[in-house]
């Protein structure tokens, strides 16, 4: 009996299946992973629940969360996915709701490059302009939405270059090799300090929204701690923080 | 079709590596071969150091070293070039590193494989230094160079995280075939992934075979 016990438990260590009760695994869009560790702190420390974040592009979530990936929830970088996972079932229905609202800003690590209200796209005295790519990441199609507004859309083309999600967008711009770029908001936000560089925070009037929607997946659905932990991201606590990184709330 | 774009951007950029990495590395491993200078091990090392980090990470470390607060990036601007980053320049230089290990290597192995005396035969026959190496060492140490092109090429063909951390993904100038196919797969575009994929396979291994069955029929003959 012993002997079975033990084996019974050096199975579940190697074999790394369903996290023990109390433990939740989230997968978290790029742009929200400062944040989401904060919270992932809180959260421990209220409730005695480990969570364990694994941050990433949400296209590539969506895929492995198909093809059976361990987690239980997923913070997505739009509204799209969670909805389609839970189209397919593999989001537990009526468990999606809005955690943030991204928020978008055009970015330059230097002084002076970018203007508070943005009319240095209209100059266009730069080389490169880094965007999210407007195919894979929501910020880089809120990027489109605000140059094709602007006017200024075919005119940048031979100027862009495109990160593959938000985070390499941001690498572009930090490290000079592009002037400026659009990037997320809470990239450049954080609380009590202010952005380094110049930056345009841009007019929401310009974009559709960027719905950031979480969503409990069905591995995580008989996980009392998972459940758990997203009635906390909708505490007063939970959106101060939020919104302390830039993001707005429904 | 712009995966077409792609393909021949990558054929260009496989090609133009792999040839500029013969050119460079040729004497690198001629002298490690040779060499009985202590610097052998470190510069050993050295070359074979873009096979520890991962990719994505020697990427990085190439946009800030070629960015303009980088020691890279102030010599190309201070020579008009401007930055290297979103070029392909910029990207066969960061090729070049990427691969430089798997041209070298095989090409130090054929050399050290040679050994010292049909060098020194054909200096006694009155050879100088470029004849022998061009007439023995070269023929020689063919499967060696046979070797270091099909692997020079193959490596830079699937390149992908340095591409993609300085590229931008701009169509025809970075646009790689592998950041296509993984453009593909993260707008859940299957289809179009798995033809690339498919076809990405199919002709490397067309390439492949024929680079090996000619390689082996040149040994055979020997």
């Amino acid at each position: 009996m012993v002997a079975s016990r033990v084996l019974l438990a050096a199975g579940c260590v190697a074999c790394f299946t369903h996290a023990g009760a109390g433990e939740v695994q989230v997968a978290v869009a790029a742009n929200f992973a400062a944040p989401a560790k904060q919270l992932a702190e809180r959260y421990a420390r209220a409730s005695g629940h480990q969570l364990s974040l694994s941050t990433g592009s949400t296209g590539k979530f969506y895929a492995q969360i198909r093809n059976g990936a361990p987690f239980d929830v997923l913070l997505s970088a739009d509204d799209e996915t969670p909805r389609r996972l839970e189209q397919e079932q593999r989001a537990v229905g009526g468990s999606r709701f809005t955690y943030a609202i991204g928020k978008l800003v055009l970015w330059s690590s230097s002084e002076g490059v970018v203007d508070a209200k943005g009319d240095v796209l209209r100059r266009a005295a730069f080389k490169r302009l880094a965007i999210a790519n407007p195919r894979l990441a929501p910020y880089g199609a809120a990027a489109q939405q605000v140059m094709e507004k602007l006017g200024v859309w075919s005119a940048l083309q031979d100027r862009l270059v495109q990160g593959e999600n938000i985070a390499q967008t941001y690498q572009f711009v930090s490290t000079g090799n592009a002037e400026l770029g659009f990037i997320a908001y809470s990239q450049i936000r954080e609380p009590g300090k202010s952005p380094a560089g110049s930056s345009w925070l841009v007019p929401q009037a310009l974009y559709a929204p960027i719905q950031q929607d979480a969503a409990l997946l069905q591995r995580g659905a008989g996980n009392r701690a998972a459940g758990q932990f997203l009635e906390f991201l909708r505490t007063a606590a939970a959106r101060e923080l939020i919104q302390a990184y830039g993001y707005g709330l429904p | 079709m712009s995966d077409w774009t792609a393909v021949w951007l990558t054929l260009r950029l496989a090609a133009v590596t792999t040839l500029l990495l013969l050119l460079i590395g040729t004497p690198i491993a001629w002298w490690l071969a040779r060499t009985r200078s202590w610097l052998k091990g470190p510069v050993g090392a050295v070359v074979a150091l873009p096979l520890v980090l991962p990719p994505t990470v020697l990427g990085f470390y190439l946009l800030v070293a070629m960015g303009p607060s980088g020691a890279v990036g102030a010599v190309t601007q201070s020579l008009g070039l401007g930055l290297l980053p979103f070029t392909f320049a910029g990207l066969v230089i960061g090729s070049m590193i990427y691969s430089l290990p798997f041209v070298v290597q095989p090409l130090q192995t054929a050399f050290e494989t040679i050994g010292e005396r049909p060098m020194e035969a054909a200096a006694t026959l009155g050879a100088g230094p470029w004849d022998r190496f061009f007439t023995v060492v070269v023929p020689l140490a063919r499967p060696g160079f046979l070797a270091a092109i099909i692997l020079g090429f193959a490596h830079t063909i699937g390149e992908f995280g340095v591409v993609l951390m300085i590229g931008g993904n701009i169509p025809g100038t970075t646009k790689v075939l592998s950041v296509a196919l993984y453009d593909h797969v993260e707008a859940l575009e299957y289809g179009a992934a798995h033809w690339l994929a498919a076809g990405m396979l199919l002709f490397s291994f067309l390439v492949l075979l024929a680079m090996y069955s000619r390689g082996l029929r040149a040994a055979e003959l020997r």
